[in-house]
């Protein structure tokens, strides 16, 4: 019975729903953000493929890079701010912010000599 | 060889800049030599130790566990060099003076040593974890000879070593009396940086979709990868293309840790005055 709450009660519940609503912060960021594409680039031999993976100017995307090689891999782009560490045999999923049209290459790190990729954004 | 070597020295000057600083801003603590050299130990297990469970961390959090890792290490360390500068504002007039007085001698507490005894050990071990990886990484994939690599992994080690002591010795030649200010705002500034990576790591696993598009390039000034790019990076924070997240969280992190060395500059000096004598 709401009328009968005293100011102690009023005031927990008060803050039990800014906890909750605190809580609930991500989920509605997540409702509101649009589904993001995903481009699905594998590294074997120290090679990515594709090489040339494409996207959507101006939408965001998810990069899942598998890397099938028997070695770590560093996969790094300086344009799109990514460094990450890719175990042999893991997925990396990496968050790509929305892109202006144009190239944006990457490299896997521990293997500069012929790991070179680009994502082509159109 | 040349891979090993410039990898090695990348990761080295990053560590070791931070190292450097810490032993700057601990002129004259007796013992800080033990703590640091405890910091640096421990961060090099730990990244051994890191390296090896690379494959485990990367998938925990839905794959996002590394970037995660990662920001709570640099928040960690933000907060370490957070407090040791408050820590610094209260008490570092009281040990300035005491160093004028008798020398190096000074009477300090053992807290913000530990403090920064962290912080030279998440340094390594973020760094550190990335050498190791890599050089498994060549070595098992059986491109460079064994020595070779040594031998570039050693030359680099040398490299950034040097460097780092450089920076050192010329961090110790400025004079006591300014020495605190210069490094506590050499901290800041170095705080500042390792907020806006670890705000970087958050947005790179897709947590904080605000404010990602990239505010200025000036990798045609100062590339990322020069080694200008990478010192003034570990230095300052300096990146080519920040975004407007990074640059938020780095001022913030500058008015936050200034504020809070405003706020509590002489009520525990006086308490520390009174033990002291």
């Amino acid at each position: 019975m709401p009328m009968s709450l005293s100011v102690r009660d009023r005031d927990r519940r008060l803050a039990l729903g800014l906890w909750l609503s605190l809580g609930l912060l991500p989920v509605a960021i997540a409702a509101r953000a649009e589904e993001p594409a995903t481009l699905e680039v594998t590294i074997k031999d120290h090679r990515f493929a594709p090489a040339e993976p494409r996207v959507k100017a101006g939408k965001p995307a998810f990069l899942v890079v598998t890397n099938l090689d028997s070695t770590p891999e560093e996969f790094e782009s300086r344009q799109l701010a990514i460094e990450k560490v890719i175990p042999p045999g893991a997925k990396a999923r990496i968050r790509v912010r929305p892109l202006a049209p144009g190239r944006y290459e990457f490299i896997g790190e521990f293997h500069k000599g012929v790991a070179h990729g680009a994502i082509l954004s159109e | 060889m040349l891979a090993a070597l410039v990898i090695v020295f990348r990761e080295i000057i990053e560590a070791g800049l931070i190292v450097g600083i810490v032993l700057a801003a601990t002129r004259g603590v007796p013992r800080r030599g033990l703590w640091v050299g405890y910091g640096v130990l421990a961060g090099t297990l730990g990244a051994c130790l890191i390296a090896a469970c690379a494959g485990r961390i990367a998938a925990l959090f839905e794959g996002q566990g590394q970037e995660l890792f990662n920001a709570g290490i640099l928040v960690l360390a933000v907060g370490m060099l957070a407090w040791h500068n408050v820590w610094m504002a209260s008490h570092g007039r009281v040990m300035a003076k005491e160093m004028r007085e008798v020398g190096s001698a000074v009477a300090a507490g053992r807290k913000p040593l530990t403090a920064l005894a962290i912080v030279c050990g998440v340094a390594v071990l973020r760094e550190g974890s990335e050498i190791v990886l890599f050089l498994y990484s060549v070595a098992a994939s059986g491109s460079t000879s064994l020595a070779a690599m040594a031998a570039g992994g050693a030359l680099g080690l040398l490299g950034g070593a040097c460097l780092s002591a450089l920076m050192y010795l010329g961090l110790v030649t400025v004079p006591a009396r300014h020495l605190f200010r210069v490094t506590s705002g050499l901290i800041i500034l170095l705080a500042a940086g390792l907020a806006a990576q670890a705000i970087a790591l958050i947005q790179q696993a897709g947590h904080l979709e605000v404010l990602t598009s990239t505010v200025w390039d000036s990798s045609w000034l100062l590339g990322d990868d020069s080694l200008g790019g990478r010192l003034v990076h570990t230095l300052i924070g300096y990146t080519a293309r920040p975004n407007g997240a990074q640059i938020a969280v780095y001022l913030s992190t500058i008015v936050v840790i200034a504020g809070l060395m405003r706020l509590f500059p002489s009520l525990p000096a006086k308490v520390d005055r009174a033990r002291t004598r």
